[in-house]
């Protein structure tokens, strides 16, 4: 039913050469996306997430990088792809948008020369009067009001939440088919990032984009996601899809992250279900699974690495990174009726 | 009155004058940073203050602590006028009402051993030296979650959680009565925010703490509040009860904020979207 994957990504292994030794950022991950999907990637910071997203645009590039494995855009590999081509495939076939928009603008140009240049960069087809149409146009896709007015502004002329969408607009000026969100709204008030998430989620519909949002904001990926991938300590501890995740979510990390939401819609607890301990440093992992220190459920196995795997025949999408059987699972992650982790005492 | 304010606020202002000229500067405009606010919070009660950035959290928490001179208003600590008073006059007060900041790193001297940055106001005030000194703050540092041997490290050496911990520690070790914060777990990870809202909790039933605590995180805000006031351009648009603000808001700013707050929930977020989308 579901198309072939625009995005795979096979075993990717990126690595830093660093004074306390080797930092392994992204320790071996899979993933697909499909056009019209949005894989959500959450996880605490330094967990390895932008590492992944910024790997994939082939960004780590650098002296002190080791990077391993396969990401594979639309039949093509983008690990071993020379510089100049990975150059000609963002912008025109992958586009991204980031945090901070002001750090992505040239603060002297006006935006409308900055999108315009983005896309000579790409296409020598263009008219000055073509690049600035296409700019405006983008612009009211972006629901920036008085589009044709404002296109010419500086960015420091924009607020926050209208830089962003202007970054958007940027990242969509060639059309790409795969856009990569790195915690697009993390900087933004809930009125703005509301609408900057319905305008992402209407861009994935309407344009069938496959987009990867990162975010480390569960609210958020329940408003977007189709599937989502759950990071710890550079490995992937638990993949889903949105409800799985959400209703069946199977690794502890998973429930712990789920149990100290806090919820407008629901009568608030007394105590917050906390995750305790703090993650671990990546230049001393602990031996076996990443979370033990952490786990109020560990056990004598867990000082072996578990390795990724689906938990039943019937949802073979869903895969986590667990000792713990199906049966212990489904009965320790009910805290208070709730899914979390146990509050401490 | 059977619940005593510790914190009396009364149409506080703060205005910023806009200043523009060659030679001269002349105020062309002000900025209405905080224009009219008024609230109290009762001895061991916590108010949350939410709204969108730049309406006024920070600067309101600031002329509370007279760290910017008001342009006019009263703010009354324990039935004493303190808006306007000297440095000089403010000084045996200061220990009394304290301040959590946002971002723990900025906030802490990094030349400065954790035992100092904690230890200093207890020397400054002269309330304790030497080992009862040390005594005194390891104390502190197992009691907001650290350890006593961290008395001796850097603040670069601990994790955004411990730092956020270690100014915890710092604005406690005067045992204050007010604890103003401002932000404290916006720059943490979700598992952590837990773990620092939890404290906070504890801190307060232990040492009766009174807390005006800030957050543009609005479940984060319910959670820990007895009161919560909506600020929006300088103004409390909305003030209540926190399950009353969270579940029956009045105002028509309220309710569009806490119905841009994501519901973790896919199936009322599909709800809430087709409810949306069937409307307009
Ligand atoms: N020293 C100053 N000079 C001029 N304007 C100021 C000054 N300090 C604050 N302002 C302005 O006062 C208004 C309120 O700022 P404030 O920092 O109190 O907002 P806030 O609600 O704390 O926002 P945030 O959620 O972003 O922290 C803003 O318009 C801000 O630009
Ligand atoms: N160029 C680099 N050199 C060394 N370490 C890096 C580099 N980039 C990222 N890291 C480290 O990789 C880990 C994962 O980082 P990142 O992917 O940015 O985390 P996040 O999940 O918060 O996005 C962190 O420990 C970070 O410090
Ligand atoms: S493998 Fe063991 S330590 Fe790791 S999450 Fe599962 S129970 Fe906890
Ligand atoms: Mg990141
Ligand atoms: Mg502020």
């Amino acid at each position: 039913m579901s198309p072939a994957p625009l995005l795979s990504v096979r075993d990717l292994r990126v690595g830093f050469a660093t004074e306390g030794g080797l930092l392994q950022a992204v320790d071996g991950i899979n993933f697909d996306v499909r056009p019209g999907e949005v894989l959500a990637i959450v996880g605490e910071s330094g967990s390895g997430k932008s590492v992944t997203a910024q790997t994939i645009m082939g960004l780590t590039r650098s002296k002190n990088a080791r990077i391993e494995g396969s990401v594979m855009l639309d039949g093509v590999e983008l690990v071993e792809a020379p510089d100049a081509e990975l150059r000609r495939l963002r912008g025109d076939r992958i586009g991204m948008v980031f945090q901070d928009p002001m750090t992505s603008f040239n603060p002297v140009y006006r935006l409308s020369k900055q999108i315009g240049e983005a896309m000579a960069a790409h296409r020598d087809d263009l008219s000055k009067q073509d690049m600035h149409a296409r700019a405006v146009e983008l612009f009211e896709a972006v629901g920036i009001p008085d589009a044709a007015r404002r296109v010419d502004d500086y960015p420091h002329e924009f607020s926050g939440g209208m830089r962003q969408r202007a970054m958007i607009a940027m990242a969509l000026a060639l059309e790409p088919e795969l856009l990569i969100a790195d915690e697009p709204t993390t900087a933004l008030d809930v009125t703005i990032q509301a609408q900057i998430l319905e305008l992402l989620g209407q861009l994935n519909r309407d344009r069938q984009l496959a987009t990867i949002l990162i975010t480390h904001d569960l609210g958020v990926v329940a408003e977007v996601a189709d599937r989502v991938l759950v990071m710890y300590a550079g490995r992937v501890v638990e993949e889903g899809s949105l409800d799985e995740i959400f209703y069946d979510p199977q690794h502890p990390y998973t429930w712990g992250l789920l149990g100290s939401l806090t919820r407008l819609d629901r009568p608030r607890p007394k105590r917050l279900p906390q995750i305790s301990g703090t993650p671990p440093s990546l230049l001393d992992l602990p031996t076996g699974c990443s979370f033990r220190p952490r786990c109020p459920h560990e056990f004598a196995k867990c000082t072996e690495l578990p390795a990724l795997e689906e938990r039943t025949a019937e949802s073979p999408r869903h895969c986590d990174r667990c000792w713990l059987s199906s049966e212990q699972k489904r009965e320790k992650r009910q805290v208070g009726g709730q899914i979390g982790l146990e509050a401490p005492a | 009155m059977t619940t005593e304010n510790l914190l009396e606020v009364e149409d506080l202002v703060k205005h910023f004058p806009i200043k523009r000229g060659i030679l001269i500067d002349r105020e062309v405009d002000q900025v209405r940073a905080v224009d009219g606010i008024s609230f109290s919070i009762p001895r061991g009660q916590t108010l949350g203050l939410v709204g969108e950035s730049g309406s006024g959290k920070s600067t309101a928490c600031r002329a509370v602590l007279q760290l910017i001179k008001p342009t006019s208003g009263s703010i009354r600590f324990e039935g004493q006028e303190i808006a306007g008073l000297s440095r000089r006059r403010m000084r045996p007060l200061r220990r009394e009402m304290q301040m959590i900041f946002q971002d723990p790193y900025a906030s802490l001297n990094p030349r400065k051993r954790i035992g100092q940055i904690v230890g200093d106001p207890l020397k400054r005030q002269g309330i304790a030296s030497g080992s009862d000194l040390r005594k005194r703050v390891q104390e502190l540092l197992v009691r907001v979650g650290l350890a006593s041997e961290h008395y001796n490290r850097f603040p670069h050496e601990f994790s955004g959680g411990q730092r956020q911990r270690i100014g915890i520690a710092r604005a406690l070790a005067l045992q204050p009565k007010l604890v103003i914060a401002d932000e404290p777990v916006s720059a943490l990870d979700v598992s952590i925010q837990a773990q620092i809202i939890n404290l906070l909790d504890d801190l307060q039933d232990e040492f009766g703490l009174t807390y005006l605590f800030v957050a543009h995180d609005i479940g984060v805000v319910r959670h820990i509040s007895d009161q919560i006031a909506v600020m929006h351009n300088g103004k409390i648009v909305e003030h209540g009860s926190a399950d009353q603000v969270c579940e029956r808001p009045q105002d028509d700013y309220t309710k569009k904020l806490l119905s841009a707050v994501p519901i973790p929930d896919p199936r009322e977020s599909r709800v809430r979207r087709q409810g949306s989308t069937a409307t307009s």
